[in-house]
C-alpha cells in the first residue's frame, strides 16, 4: 500500500494547481455533480428548520464562548476526561502529536491500527509516520479506504472522495481487492469494503480517531458518521486514541442540542446522522480500556490569538462551504494544496502555517459569500480572506522585490490616482490614447500585455467610451 | 429629493451609459441629482486584494465628499457592500473615532440604485418601456451582502414589454471577484463558461444586472464567443421610456 502525503509547504500556487486540474474534466464533472446532489440535499432540510438562522446564530454563540474561554474549557475536559478513565495529552505540533501516538501504540505492540475517518491525522500525516515506525493503519470509512487503496489524497472534508465517481471506485476495487467481476452498482461495492473490512475490525486490538465534540463539563467525546464502521472503531478496540485540535471542545453537553442539528443538515443533508457516538471514559466490559485524548496545537493558538480570524477556529467541519462555493466546484479539494480544501481550507490552511506558506489561497476566492451563507457557525469566510489578504500583502512591503512586483506597483500608481480629482481625470484620458493601438476594428480590445493579458486571455474588453460621465456631466452643464 | 449619485471609478470610466440612466430616471421621478465631481473611488480594489493601507484613505476621502448628503445613490452592488460591511472596519482597526462616528451616521443614507427605488421610494413601477427578452443575472454583493433578493426583478417585472426569462444558476458566481478575474484568471474563466451556458440556454437579447463588474466579465465572454446577447445595467433598462 503506497502512502500519498500533502504538504503545503511544498504545494504549487493555487492557481498554478487549480489551471492543472482543470484540465481533467472528469473530475470536474464529478465534482459538480456531488457537490449538486449534496447541496440540494441540505437546501431541502434546511428549509424545514423555521429557526435555522436562530440555530446558526446559537452555534456561533456557543462556538465563540468555548473559543473565548479555551483554556479553561480544555482543562476542564482534561479532568473529566481523567476522571472517568481516561488519559489526556497535549501536543504542541504534529510532531510531538506523532510522538505521543506512537509512543501509546508502542506500550500496547500494535503493529496495526484501525482508523475511523479523521482530517486532524490527515493534518498530522499520522498514517505515513506510522508506517515509518512499522504500524500499519487501516481506513475504515469507505471513502478513506478508497483513497488509501488508490494512494490518493482527500478533497473534501466530509467526503475525501467525492472527486471519483462510481465506475472509478470500481475499477479501484476490482484492482486491489482481486474481484474481477465486482460492478459498480453502489450497494455491490459497500458490500466489497465491508468484507474487507470485516476482518480487520474483528482482529485488530488499537483503533485512532478524531473528534467531532469534546464536551467539556461531562469529559465527554462526539463523533459523528454514516456508515457504523466508525461505531466499529470506537467500540471493538481495547485501545481507543482520539487526536482532536484543542479548538473541538464545547462548553456543555447541552450545546449539542444546537450543533448535532445543524452539523448534519450542513455536511450530508440529513436530520441527524446514522451513527452518533458519545462516550465518556472507560466502562468495564464495554468499550476501550485504554483510552487517550491528544490535543493538538500546531499553530492554533496563534490564530486564537487573532481577534478578526479567531473566528476561523469556529468550524465544526461541515464541509458546507466547499459545496457552496463556485471555486471548489471546478478545482475539487486537490487545487489547495492541503488536507483542508475550499473556503475553509483557504483561511485555515495558511494560518496553520503562520501566514509563511500557501499565500496564494486567501486569493483562491472570488468573495461571493455563498460560503458565509450556509456556515452553520456563521465564520465570515470573506472578511477573514480579505483580512488574510492584506497579511500577504503587508509581509511583503518594503521588499526589494516588491519594487519590481507588478501588482505592487499597479496597485500603489491606482491609490495615488485615485486620491486627487485631477489625477484621476488626467489618467482617463491619458488611458484612452494609450488603448488605441490595443483596439481591434469592432472596437474592442483582443489581447492586452502584462498581467491584464490573464483577462484577455478568454474575454474581450470593449474600448473606452469617446466621454467619461463626469465628462458628459459637465458638458451638460450640472457642474 | 436631492440624491448624491457615486458613480464609482469604473463606471465613471467604462460605463458612462449607465451613471447617464440613473440620472435620466432619477430626473423622470423628480428628482434632483448632484454629482460631487471630487469623487473618484470607494477603495473596493485595494481593500479586496489586501491594500487596506490604501484603501483607508480612500474609504476616508468618500465620506468626507459624502457625509452631509441627504441620500447618496449608487449603481453598483458591490461598492455598496464594500462601504457597508468594510468601512466601520476600516474605521475601527485604525482608531478612527471620527471616522466611525460619521461613516455610521452615513450608512443609513446610502442606497443602491434598486433600494433606492424599491425601499426609500417604494417604487417597482418605474415607467419603463424596454420589448426584449431579458435575463437577470444576481450579482453576489447584491445578493448576500445586500440582500436585494427579488428586488430588481419586481421592478424588472413592471417593464412594460419586457419579457423575463430565469436564469438557471442565476445565484452562482459569474467569476469576476475583481483582482481574482486576474489573479486566479484560469478558475475565473471556467466558472465564466458555466454563467454564459446558462445565459445562452435563456435565449435571452440581453443580461442585466445590478453591477457592471459581472456585466463588463460576462460581456467579455460573450463577445468572445460572437454570442449575440448584450449585457445592459439594470438602470438602463428601468431608464427606456416609449419616447426613448
Amino acid at each position: 500500500m503506497s502512502l500519498i502525503t500533502i504538504d503545503p509547504r511544498k504545494a504549487a500556487p493555487f492557481p498554478e494547481a487549480a489551471a492543472e486540474i482543470l484540465r481533467d474534466t472528469q473530475l470536474r464533472k464529478n465534482v459538480a455533480h456531488a457537490t449538486d446532489v449534496i447541496q440540494y440535499k441540505r437546501a431541502a432540510v434546511v428549509a424545514e428548520k423555521d429557526d435555522w438562522q436562530a440555530l446558526r446564530d446559537a452555534g456561533a454563540t456557543i462556538r465563540k464562548e468555548a473559543l473565548q474561554h479555551l483554556d479553561s474549557y480544555l482543562e476542564q475536559f482534561e479532568q473529566q476526561f481523567t476522571r472517568a478513565g481516561g488519559h489526556v495529552h497535549w501536543a504542541a505540533d504534529a510532531e510531538e502529536a506523532q510522538r505521543i501516538v506512537l509512543g501509546l501504540l508502542r506500550e500496547v505492540q500494535a503493529t496495526e491500527i484501525i482508523k475511523i475517518k479523521s482530517m486532524t491525522t490527515a493534518e498530522i500525516d499520522l498514517n505515513r509516520n506510522l508506517a515509518e515506525n512499522g504500524i500499519r493503519a487501516y481506513e475504515t470509512d469507505l471513502a478513506e479506504l478508497i483513497l488509501q487503496l488508490g494512494a490518493e489524497l482527500p478533497s473534501h472534508l466530509i467526503a475525501p472522495a467525492l472527486h471519483k465517481n462510481r465506475q472509478q471506485v470500481r475499477e479501484l476495487f476490482a484492482r486491489e481487492m482481486h474481484l474481477p467481476n465486482l460492478t459498480d452498482d453502489p450497494p455491490a461495492l459497500a458490500e466489497a469494503a465491508r468484507l474487507y473490512l470485516r476482518e480487520k475490525f474483528l482482529k485488530v486490538k488499537s483503533g485512532v480517531c478524531g473528534a467531532n465534540f469534546l464536551v467539556a463539563d461531562t469529559g465527554s467525546v462526539c463523533i459523528v458518521e454514516s456508515e457504523g464502521n466508525g461505531r466499529m472503531c470506537l467500540t471493538l478496540p481495547d485501545t481507543l486514541i482520539a487526536i482532536a485540535g484543542i479548538e473541538k471542545v464545547i462548553p456543555r453537553f447541552s450545546n449539542l442540542e444546537v450543533l448535532l442539528q445543524t452539523l448534519p443538515r450542513s455536511a450530508t443533508g440529513e436530520r441527524m446522522n446514522p451513527y452518533s457516538s458519545l462516550w465518556t471514559g472507560v466502562t468495564p466490559g464495554d468499550g476501550p480500556r485504554n483510552l487517550h485524548v491528544v490535543l493538538l496545537d500546531n499553530g492554533r493558538s496563534e490564530i486564537l490569538a487573532d481577534t478578526t480570524s479567531r473566528q476561523t477556529l469556529q468550524c465544526i467541519r461541515c464541509g458546507a462551504c466547499q459545496n457552496a462555493c463556485p471555486v471548489y466546484r471546478q478545482t475539487g479539494g486537490h487545487a489547495y494544496g492541503a488536507v483542508y480544501g475550499g473556503p475553509i481550507g483557504a483561511i485555515l490552511t495558511p494560518q496553520l502555517f503562520h501566514m509563511e506558506h500557501a499565500q496564494s489561497l486567501p486569493y483562491a476566492s472570488s468573495l461571493c459569500g455563498a460560503c458565509y451563507e450556509v456556515c452553520p457557525v456563521k465564520i465570515n469566510i470573506p472578511e477573514v480572506l480579505v483580512y488574510l489578504r492584506s497579511k500577504v500583502v503587508d509581509q511583503n512591503r518594503g521588499k526589494l522585490a516588491s519594487v519590481f512586483n507588478q501588482e505592487r506597483v499597479a496597485m500603489k500608481m491606482m491609490a495615488r490616482i485615485l486620491l486627487s480629482r485631477e489625477r484621476f481625470e488626467t489618467a482617463q484620458r491619458i488611458a484612452r490614447v494609450l488603448e488605441k493601438p490595443l483596439v481591434g476594428k469592432d472596437g474592442w480590445i483582443h489581447w492586452l500585455p502584462g498581467l491584464a493579458g490573464r483577462w484577455t486571455a478568454a474575454r474581450d474588453l470593449e474600448a473606452l467610451p469617446t466621454q467619461t460621465f463626469r465628462e458628459w456631466w459637465k458638458e451638460r452643464g450640472n457642474a | 429629493m436631492r440624491i448624491s449619485l457615486f458613480i464609482t471609478c469604473y463606471n465613471d470610466t467604462l460605463f458612462p451609459g449607465t451613471g447617464k440612466a440613473v440620472v435620466a430616471l432619477l430626473d423622470r421621478l423628480g428628482h434632483q441629482v448632484v454629482f460631487p465631481l471630487e469623487q473618484t473611488c470607494c477603495g473596493q480594489m485595494h481593500f479586496n486584494t489586501g491594500y487596506r493601507r490604501e484603501a483607508y484613505p480612500l474609504a476616508k476621502r468618500f465620506i468626507s465628499i459624502f457625509k452631509d448628503a441627504e441620500v447618496v445613490c449608487i449603481p453598483s452592488s458591490s461598492c455598496v457592500a464594500m462601504i457597508r460591511d468594510y468601512y466601520p472596519e476600516l474605521a475601527r482597526e485604525n482608531n478612527d473615532e471620527q471616522m466611525v462616528a460619521e461613516v455610521k451616521s452615513l450608512l443609513p443614507r446610502i442606497f443602491e440604485f434598486t433600494e433606492l427605488l424599491t425601499d426609500h421610494f417604494k417604487l417597482e413601477d418605474v415607467g419603463a418601456y424596454f420589448p426584449h427578452r431579458v435575463t437577470y443575472h444576481a450579482s453576489c454583493h447584491g445578493l448576500r451582502s445586500l440582500h436585494l433578493g427579488d428586488k430588481p426583478l419586481r421592478l424588472l417585472k413592471n417593464v412594460r414589454g419586457l419579457d423575463l426569462i430565469e436564469l438557471q444558476d442565476t445565484e452562482r458566481c459569474c467569476g469576476f471577484g475583481g483582482t481574482f478575474a486576474v489573479k486566479n484568471a484560469e478558475v475565473s474563466t471556467a466558472m465564466l463558461g458555466d454563467k454564459v451556458r446558462s445565459i445562452l440556454n435563456t435565449r435571452a437579447e440581453v443580461c442585466t444586472a445590478c453591477d457592471n463588474s459581472c456585466l463588463m466579465h460576462i460581456q467579455g465572454m460573450l463577445h468572445r464567443q460572437y454570442a449575440g446577447v448584450r449585457t445592459l445595467h439594470i438602470a438602463e433598462i428601468l431608464a427606456a421610456g416609449a419616447d426613448q
